[in-house]
């Protein structure tokens, strides 16, 4: 009997639960705020069903309610890619080590 | 137009990148680099996207079109954003992610066949289910995290907004979310769809409003946990596995913020959850307020404590964002150096609205990150300190959590900032913190209040000192 794929979509699923869980717990809280906003922007991968969607029109109709959606969908995580990933830039970019002086 | 192997291939490439990504987070000096690959595990998805649709119609330019519109409005906002709305900023980034979710299950509600799910009325029954999930936990997200959003803005008020026979209707509408989504399954009825957005909207209001100002950092990461799975079921309804592993991992990310965050101060999720905190403490220990005196002083006296210390150690809290007070504290840091006092900071886990909240606004003041302790690493150094500067903190402070079991945060980790030789208390009054509790600290012998605002407070110390 074969195995339904299902199966093993749930076994990433399962196995990236576990690694997410010893990543995150490895990071240093000081960085728990850029962890927050980018995981904001890798959350918005969301973005390839979106385009899928807007995409999914036939050739007469590129605007239908269905699409519409997808299309909407698109600018929103648009917005969150760009932010998220941009906005952690910024803040990674503020933390510095201590200067050698002298 | 490329093979679904192929694509599936450079998916999980992607899903790798961004495991990666979070991985640099682990210090400063790697977090860059992790960063940069996240980015380029986003333009990998995005393009096999386009490569495995490969039919690139006049409907292409539409696409790139929303693209830009929406990456010029998050472009815009990344650079205008002080660092102090941070949280704003992550919470009204969730609920994007949420309703993204739920655009997508809705628009493969209603074109399945785009997505190979099978067609109107005869949707698979498995990525029915997924599709319902993904739609629901998405439209908790957002809706949740508008109200986050509102409450940290300001707009709306912090207070927790409780009335009678809240849980039982959360409880009933959490069953009746479940048995709609059977009903859509076994009768693929439109209008069941429909209704379980609706009422999935309005448990995602009803859950945060009774949720209190200072416990929004739980409430954030809670909310960055939904996103995720709200990912998920959509991943899975879509059979992709960048989709899946994101969602994932950043449910857990979530999960695990709330965690600590709960942690920090000494209560279960589900105390949380219900909310409601804070508004029932106050009425006990408003009753007997006597009146305990209080030592107070002004810049001058806290200026002379300082340039007759050894080592000083700064204890920021929200108070301290909301005066913008994270320069002035810089600069004050920066004159105490040049008389050779050793100085660090102390961050609780929970000060602020936000995991690592106070770390980034430090880091904004250009503040090295190495002169920045949490909690565990520091809080044997009180004892050796000569002056405590707290600054915008209170609760985390807060000796009670130690010594009186009938406190409500009795129990909850604090910083022993009462161990310091001499401790500076900015506030400005002696109003109890959020969780309505008096300071044992205020009256302590060894502690001076300053009145005031945190920053003119500490420009003022500045002056004194020079």
């Amino acid at each position: 009997m074969e195995i339904d794929p299902f199966i093993f979509r749930l076994s990433i699923f399962i196995l990236s639960i576990f690694v997410g869980y010893y990543v995150v717990w490895s990071v240093t809280p000081s960085l728990h705020t850029p962890l927050m906003s980018v995981t904001n922007a890798i959350s918005s991968v969301i973005i390839v069903g979106a385009i899928i969607a807007a995409l999914a029109g036939n050739s007469d109709s590129i605007f239908n309610t269905s699409s519409i959606f997808g299309f909407l969908a698109i600018s929103l995580a648009a917005i969150n890619i760009f932010g998220g990933f941009l906005v952690t830039q910024r803040m990674l970019a503020m933390y510095k080590k201590k200067k050698k002086d002298k | 137009m490329i093979s679904a192997n192929f694509s599936a291939i450079f998916y999980l490439v992607s899903g790798v990148l961004f495991i990666l990504a979070l991985r640099g987070l682990s210090s400063p000096e790697t977090s860059r680099q992790g960063n940069f690959f996240g980015i380029i595990g986003m333009i990998i998805a995005i393009t096999v996207t386009f490569l495995s649709i490969g039919n690139f119609s006049n409907g292409f330019v539409y696409v790139l079109i929303f693209l830009l519109i929406g990456g010029l409005i998050g472009a815009f906002i990344a650079y205008k954003i002080p660092m102090t709305a941070m949280p704003e900023l992550v919470a009204g980034f969730h609920s994007l992610v949420g309703l993204a979710a739920v655009f997508v299950a809705i628009s493969a509600f209603l074109n399945p066949e785009a997505f190979n799910l099978g067609s109107p009325g005869k949707i698979k029954l498995g990525s029915l289910i997924e599709m319902s999930i993904g739609a629901a936990v998405g439209a908790i997200t957002f809706s949740g995290s508008i109200i986050a959003f509102l409450k940290l803005q300001g707009i709306m008020s912090g207070a927790p907004i409780t009335f009678k026979g809240q849980h039982p209707l959360n409880a009933l509408i959490l069953i009746s979310i479940i048995i709609l989504i059977y009903l859509l399954c076994s009768t693929q009825s439109s209008n069941f769809f429909w209704i379980l957005l609706a009422i999935s909207f309005l448990i995602g209001f009803l859950l945060i409003i009774p949720i209190g100002g200072a416990d929004m950092p739980v409430v954030i990461s809670m909310l960055n946990s939904y996103s995720g799975w709200a990912a998920a079921g959509i991943g899975f309804t879509l059979e992709n596995s960048a989709l899946i592993i994101t969602g994932a991992l950043v449910g857990s990310s979530g999960a695990i913020l709330s965690y600590i965050m709960c942690k920090g101060m000494n209560r279960s999720f589900f105390n949380v959850i219900l909310g409601g905190f804070g508004a029932t403490e106050q009425s006990s220990s408003t009753q007997n307020k006597e009146q305990k005196p209080v030592k107070s002083g002004n810049a001058d006296d806290a200026a002379f404590l300082m340039k007759n210390a050894s080592s000083v150690i700064i204890v920021p809290g929200y108070g301290m964002a909301v005066a913008q007070a994270q320069h002035a504290l810089r600069e004050m840091v920066d004159t105490l150096k040049k008389n050779d006092i050793k100085v660090s900071y102390a961050i609780h886990p929970v000060a602020g609205r936000m995991p690592g909240h106070m770390n980034v606004l430090l880091a904004e003041a250009n503040v090295p990150y190495d002169e920045v302790f949490e909690l565990e690493e520091i809080n044997n150094d009180f004892a050796n300190a000569d002056v405590a500067y707290v600054i915008g903190a209170n609760d985390v402070t807060n000796p009670v959590a130690k010594t009186d079991p009938q406190s409500p945060i009795y129990g909850m980790p604090v910083l022993d900032v009462e161990k310091c030789k001499s401790v500076l208390f900015v506030k400005r009054s002696l109003s109890p913190g959020y969780a309505g509790i008096d300071n044992d600290l205020f009256y302590k012998e060894n502690t001076l209040m300053l009145f005031g605002d945190a920053k003119k407070m500490t420009e003022e110390i500045i002056k004194n000192l020079g």
